[in-house]
């Protein structure tokens, strides 16, 4: 699968300004950014600006991406794992109308990945962002809805809340229901939303050796884990965390030990599981052609 | 403060505003992430610096600095042009006082401001704190832990650990910084500027040395 196949190769249009934003928005950006960095997994505030595209489509992603990227860059966009999927193609075009970088689909090619919704099963190397799209910044928002509130517990480091919903999972489902944006604790001090990423690939997030930077467009926050941070998934001594598990293998290049999806393949009950990480699955497939 | 600033003797700001800023921001994120690793910069990014700037210190602050922003200048920085050349590069304020600045620019051995007596943020807002560029003499990431500023970096984005030879900062830096790493989640962040060389230290780096 070649990337002028499902994408093809857009020109750089030079009415935009580089990336797109202006100068004093990539700014802003870049200071609160920094700020991120310093205060890892806190979510700072910023001015998000409008898209040209609509909140939910990746517009965090996108002014974090616009303001960290440069001519030398080599961008990959990725949907759900995959290259080819339409809003994936919708932002990689936006790239390369506004800035004319090289556009990939390898992971080890790439020095920026954005990314909704999940981490590339290859992985990252020091020097490597991954800038994930986030739409609800807050891990807490769902059980304390005032943010004055939530910013307090933040800054208390009062995270009880959290951990009362997830023994209440247990007491009523025998374990913890939630399977993706599984909360995390960031070097052991600011509870984070990982973004909507199956909780299968939580462990990637610590100990990583790229930086990691999450834009949530809508809600205005941006977040970030520095390289070798520790990320660790909320759990209880007797109620481990585990990741999902599939009993077979991808039905395409066969690999056990990546994340599947499911795929309806008719109208009576036919199925099958591929990996959800496109990249991956090509390189893992046996040769042919 | 308001004073005419006489063009004629000010130095080039970047040549290309929109590029330059964008290397010299992928460096300080880099320097941020990293804490301590030393990065050049390139030396074609600035014609000429402000008497008494070092290259790095001048290039962070274009590359941060606007409207939005103010800047604090350090002892022995407020005689010369960096206001004058910060001003009109920038758009920038300067600071009316230290504990109101989100940027400053300090020579290594200033011994007249604590980094106390910065913003440190709030519990609820530990982004609204100073950003503090610190000019010394070198940096270097080799030398013997113990030595004089040889300091031991370990934190978040340091594998193990990291060594920082940083020459010319005021004796007392490790002290002061221990101070500013008790105070987490408030604190400020500082970037060390030698030359075209730069380093960076996020609140949340422990230092030993």
């Amino acid at each position: 699968m070649k990337i002028d196949d499902f994408s093809p190769a857009v020109a750089r249009d030079g009415n935009f300004n580089f990336a797109y934003l202006d100068e004093r928005t990539k700014r802003m950006i870049r200071r609160a950014i920094l700020k991120a960095v310093a205060v890892p997994g806190y979510q700072v505030p910023f001015g998000s600006r409008e898209m040209p595209l609509p909140y939910g489509w990746g517009t965090g992603g996108i002014q974090v991406t616009a303001s960290i990227i440069g001519p030398e860059d080599v961008l990959k966009v990725i949907d759900q794992g995959a290259d080819d999927t339409v809003n994936a193609v919708n932002i990689r075009r936006f790239f390369q109308r506004t800035t004319g970088v090289e556009v990939t689909t390898h992971t080890t090619a790439a020095t920026i990945i954005q990314t909704r919704h999940r981490i590339p099963e290859t992985p990252l190397a020091a020097g490597q962002i991954l800038v994930y799209q986030v739409p609800m910044p807050e891990p807490l928002q769902k059980l304390e809805p005032r943010e004055a509130e939530t910013r307090s517990l933040h800054g208390l480091a009062e995270y009880g809340l959290m951990h009362v919903k997830l023994y209440e999972d247990i007491v009523r489902f025998g374990h913890v229901a939630t399977t993706y944006d599984y909360p995390v604790m960031v070097d052991g001090r600011y509870l984070m939303a990982p973004s909507p990423i199956p909780k299968f690939d939580n462990p990637k997030m610590s100990m990583n050796a790229a930086l990691q930077l999450f834009g949530a467009g809508r809600e205005k926050r941006i977040y970030a884990v520095p390289p070798w941070t520790r990320v660790e998934s909320l759990a209880f001594e007797d109620h481990p965390f585990e990741i999902q598990r599939w009993s077979e293998p991808c039905a395409l290049c066969g690999d056990t030990a990546s994340f599947l999806d499911e795929v309806i393949t008719d109208d009576v009950g036919g199925r099958m599981f591929v990996c959800s990480d496109t990249d991956h699955c090509l390189a893992h497939r046996p040769a042919h052609d | 403060m308001n004073a005419p600033v006489d063009l004629s003797r000010l130095s080039p700001g970047f040549p290309n505003a929109a590029l330059d800023s964008q290397t010299v921001f992928r460096a300080c994120l880099g320097a941020m992430s990293e804490p301590g690793r030393v990065t050049s910069l390139d030396s074609a990014l600035l014609e000429s610096t402000p008497a008494g700037l070092s290259g790095a210190a001048v290039a962070i602050l274009l590359a941060l600095l606007d409207q939005d922003t103010t800047l604090w200048l350090g002892e022995g920085l407020r005689e010369g042009d960096a206001g004058a050349y910060f001003r009109f590069h920038t758009g920038c304020a300067i600071a009316p006082s230290l504990a109101q600045a989100g940027f400053a620019l300090l020579s290594g051995r200033d011994e007249s401001a604590a980094l106390s007596d910065f913003m440190q943020g709030s519990e609820a807002f530990p982004d609204r704190s100073a950003t503090l560029v610190v000019q010394c003499c070198g940096l270097a990431n080799v030398g013997d832990a113990g030595e004089g500023n040889c300091w031991r970096l370990t934190g978040p984005g340091i594998r193990d650990y990291r060594l920082l030879k940083a020459s010319g900062v005021r004796g007392d830096f490790p002290q002061q910084w221990s101070d500013n790493r008790k105070g987490f989640p408030c604190g400020v962040d500082v970037f060390f500027a030698s030359g075209l060389s730069l380093a960076g230290l996020p609140r949340t780096t422990r230092l030993e040395g």
